[in-house]
C-alpha cells in the first residue's frame, strides 16, 4: 500500500495544533495548586465546556476508527450505538444519577461505592477500573502508532513515545482542566477536520440518494434485502436478516439497556467531567449537553465508513484486502483522508483524527490518576497525608499511568475491529455495575455485601456465559468456548457480547437483592442520606429557567432522537 | 475559571484558517483533482478562520464584561 504523502502546510497544521495542546497546559499549570484542583478543575468548568469535554473524553480510538469501520461493515445499523447505545443513558444520568455523584461530594465513582455500600464494593471496582483505563489508554496508543505506520510511513516506535509525551505533558502541568479544555479543542478540531471529507464523499456517490442506490447493490451483493445497509430497524427482527446478526431484543437490551447504561452511567471517564462542573444544575446539564452533538455524530463517523463500501463496487475499492481475504474495515477513514483531501486539509484531517486518539488516551489518563491516588492510594497505601503530597502523587500516577498504558500498546490487538474488543471488556466487568448502581441509588434497602457479591456474581456469570458460546464460525479461545463446551452458536461476535451483558446484568441484579435482604444493612439513613434516591431532599428548580431544567432539556433531546430513527428507520 | 478556553481556541482556528485559506490561494489548481476540482483549502479555510474569529470576539467580550461589572 503506498504511503500518504504531506507537504509542508500538513505539517505546519500539526505542529500549530500541538503548541495549542502544550501551550493551554503551560498556561494552566499556574492554577494548580490543590489536588482538587489537579483531579476535579477546583470544581469551576461550565456546563458546556464539560459537555463537550464529556463526549469528547469518549471520542476516542473506538470511536473515529470503529465506527467508521462498522459503518462499512453493517452501514447506517451502526447509527444504534448512538441513538440507542449512548443517548437515552446521557439524559438517565444526568436527570436521575448526577444528584447522587455531584450532590454527595464524592470524587471519584469508586469514592460514591464507598459512601454507598462499602470499602471492598469501591476496592473492587476502582482496581477493575484502573486495568481498564489503561487498557483503553493503551489500545488508542498502540491504534493510533499502527495507523501512522501504515498510512504515512512513520516509525512505530516514535508514534508511541511523542504521542505519550504530548499527552503526558498537558496532564501533568494542567491536570483535568487541561485535559478538559484540550478535549474542547480536539471535539471542534474533529469536526471540522472529518465535515469536509464527509461532505466532498457525499458528492462524489451523488449525494444522500446516489448513496443509497450504491448500498443497495452492496446489501444485495452481500446476501441481505436491498435496504439492509440504510435502514436502522427495519431489518431487526432475525438475526439473520442484517449484516450485525443481532435481532431487536439483544440489541434494546444489550447494547441499549444494559452496556449502554453501564458505561455512560457509572464509568468515571465520563461521570469525571460532569463532577468538575461549576455547579449542581451545571453538573445535571453536562451529559445532556453532550447528547446533542453525540446525536449527530453517525453523520461524521459512520458516513464515512458507508461511502467508502459504497464506492468499494464502483472504482474496484479504497480499502485494502487483508490476509483474510475481506477488505480491511479499520482503514475507512485514513483512506477517505488519503483518497479525497489535498495537502492543507489533508494536514487537518491527519490531526483531527491524531487529536480523536489523543482525547481518548488523555481522558483515561486523568480518570486512572484520580481513582489511583484517592481510592487506591488514599484509602490503603498511605491515608491522611497532606493535599501536596497527594497532588505529588497525582503527578507521579500521571507519568506511571501513561508508562503503563505504552506497555498495554504493545500488546497486539487480535480483532478485526476494535469496537468489538472494547465491548468484550466492558461485558466482563461494565456489565453488572449498573445493576449495583441503579440498586443502590433507587433501593435503600441494597447492602455492602449484596453490592459486592452481586457484582462479583455477574462478572462471573459473563466469564461463564462466554466460555460456554462462540460466534459462528469462530474456533474456541478468546472469542468464546475457552470452558471446553460449547452450547449455543451465536449468529455474530456482537449478538454474543450483548447476550453476555444481559446475563450478567441479570445476574448481578438477582445476587444482589437476594444477598441484600439476607444481609443486615450497617448504613443508617444519616448516613445514606444524599447517596439514595428515597433520603435524598427533591432538587427545586424555581430560579432555573426552564431550558436549563435537566428534564426539559433531557426530554428534547430524547424526541429528537427519536425523530433520526424515524427517519432512518 | 482563570483561563476562558474559547481564548485559545479562537487562536487556534483563526490561525489555521489563515494558513489553509492563504494555501488555498497560492496552491497550483492541478490538486485539487482529487477533492473533484474544488479549491477545499480556500473555502474550508474561510469557514475554519471564520469560526475562529467568532470564538475570539465572544472570549474577548466576555472578558471585558468580567473588568467591568
Amino acid at each position: 500500500m503506498p504511503h500518504i504523502h504531506l507537504g509542508a502546510i500538513d505539517y505546519a497544521i500539526l505542529i500549530v495544533y500541538f503548541a495549542f495542546v502544550l501551550g493551554i497546559g503551560w498556561v494552566l499549570r499556574r492554577f494548580v495548586t490543590s489536588s482538587e484542583d489537579f483531579f476535579l478543575s477546583g470544581r469551576a468548568i461550565p456546563a458546556w465546556v464539560a459537555g463537550l469535554a464529556f463526549v469528547s473524553a469518549n471520542l476516542g480510538a473506538q470511536e473515529v476508527i470503529g465506527m467508521g469501520a462498522s459503518g462499512a461493515k453493517y452501514g447506517i445499523m451502526t447509527s444504534h450505538f448512538y441513538w440507542l447505545g449512548a443517548i437515552p443513558a446521557m439524559v438517565f444520568v444526568g436527570v436521575f444519577m448526577m444528584p447522587f455523584y455531584y450532590g454527595s461530594k464524592a470524587r471519584s465513582v469508586p469514592e460514591y461505592l464507598k459512601l454507598r455500600f462499602d470499602e471492598k464494593t469501591r476496592g473492587f471496582n476502582a482496581l477493575t477500573f484502573a486495568v481498564m483505563t489503561i487498557f483503553s489508554s493503551g489500545i488508542s496508543m498502540y491504534a493510533l502508532a499502527s495507523l501512522l505506520e501504515l498510512i504515512l510511513g512513520w516509525n512505530f516506535n516514535t508514534s508511541v513515545v511523542l504521542s505519550a509525551l504530548i499527552v503526558l505533558v498537558y496532564i501533568f502541568l494542567g491536570g483535568l482542566t487541561s485535559a478538559i479544555y484540550n478535549e474542547v479543542l480536539q471535539f471542534f478540531l474533529i469536526v471540522m477536520g472529518f465535515l469536509p471529507l464527509v461532505l466532498l464523499g457525499l458528492r462524489d456517490v451523488g449525494g444522500w440518494h446516489g448513496l443509497v442506490a450504491k448500498l443497495n447493490d452492496v446489501s444485495t451483493n452481500a446476501g441481505f434485502a436491498a435496504g439492509a445497509w440504510t435502514h436502522s430497524w427495519k431489518y431487526l427482527g432475525s438475526a439473520s436478516a442484517n449484516p450485525m446478526g443481532v435481532e431487536w431484543f439483544s440489541l434494546a437490551m444489550g447494547l441499549g439497556f444494559v452496556l449502554s447504561f453501564g458505561y455512560w452511567c457509572t464509568d468515571f471517564l465520563v461521570i469525571q467531567r460532569a463532577m468538575a462542573a461549576e455547579s449542581m444544575p451545571a453538573a445535571r446539564r453536562v451529559p445532556i449537553i453532550a447528547a446533542v452533538p453525540k446525536m449527530l455524530f453517525p453523520a461524521l463517523v459512520i458516513l464515512p465508513g458507508m461511502i467508502v463500501i459504497a464506492l468499494q463496487t464502483k472504482t474496484g475499492g479504497l480499502l485494502p484486502i487483508g490476509r483474510d481475504g475481506t477488505p480491511d474495515y479499520n482503514l475507512a477513514v485514513p483512506m477517505m483522508l488519503g483518497h479525497y483531501l489535498p495537502s492543507g486539509l489533508l494536514g487537518l484531517g491527519l490531526t483531527a483524527l491524531m487529536a480523536s486518539f489523543m482525547s481518548g488516551m488523555a481522558g483515561n489518563v486523568t480518570a486512572f490518576n484520580t481513582v489511583w491516588t484517592y481510592d487506591l492510594y488514599q484509602s490503603y497505601i498511605r491515608p491522611g497525608a497532606s493535599d501536596r503530597h497527594y497532588l505529588r502523587m497525582g503527578h507521579a500516577a500521571t507519568v506511571v499511568g501513561i508508562l503503563l498504558s505504552m506497555a498495554a500498546a504493545y500488546a497486539t490487538t487480535r480483532f478485526n475491529n476494535i469496537m468489538d474488543m472494547l465491548q468484550l471488556v466492558f461485558a466482563f466487568v461494565n456489565a453488572p455495575l449498573f445493576a449495583t448502581f441503579l440498586l443502590g441509588m433507587f433501593w435503600r434497602r441494597t447492602t455492602g455485601h449484596g453490592a459486592f457479591w452481586g457484582l462479583l456474581i455477574g462478572t462471573a456469570a459473563a466469564a461463564i456465559h462466554d466460555g460456554l458460546v462462540l460466534p459462528m464460525g469462530a474456533v474456541a479461545g478468546i472469542k468464546g468456548g475457552y470452558l471446553g463446551a460449547v452450547l449455543h452458536v451465536y449468529p455474530s461476535e456482537m449478538a454474543q457480547n450483548f447476550w453476555t451483558a444481559i446475563i450478567a446484568w441479570s445476574a448481578c441484579f438477582l445476587a444482589t437483592i437476594l444477598i441484600s435482604l439476607a444481609t443486615r444493612q450497617r448504613k443508617s439513613d444519616e448516613e445514606l442520606g444524599g447517596l439514595v434516591y428515597a433520603l435524598t431532599p427533591r432538587i427545586v428548580e424555581h430560579d432555573v429557567v426552564w431550558y436549563k431544567r435537566p428534564a426539559a432539556l433531557g426530554v428534547m433531546v430524547l424526541a429528537l432522537t427519536a425523530v433520526l430513527n424515524i427517519i432512518f428507520w | 475559571m482563570n483561563l476562558d478556553v474559547r481564548l485559545p481556541m479562537g487562536l487556534m482556528f483563526t490561525l489555521l484558517g489563515a494558513l489553509l485559506s492563504g494555501y488555498g490561494l497560492v496552491s497550483p489548481s492541478s490538486i485539487y483533482e482529487r477533492s473533484l476540482g474544488i479549491d477545499v483549502n480556500l473555502w474550508w479555510g474561510l469557514v475554519l478562520l471564520a469560526f475562529g474569529l467568532v470564538m475570539l470576539t465572544l472570549a474577548l467580550r466576555a472578558r471585558r464584561k468580567r473588568k467591568t461589572p
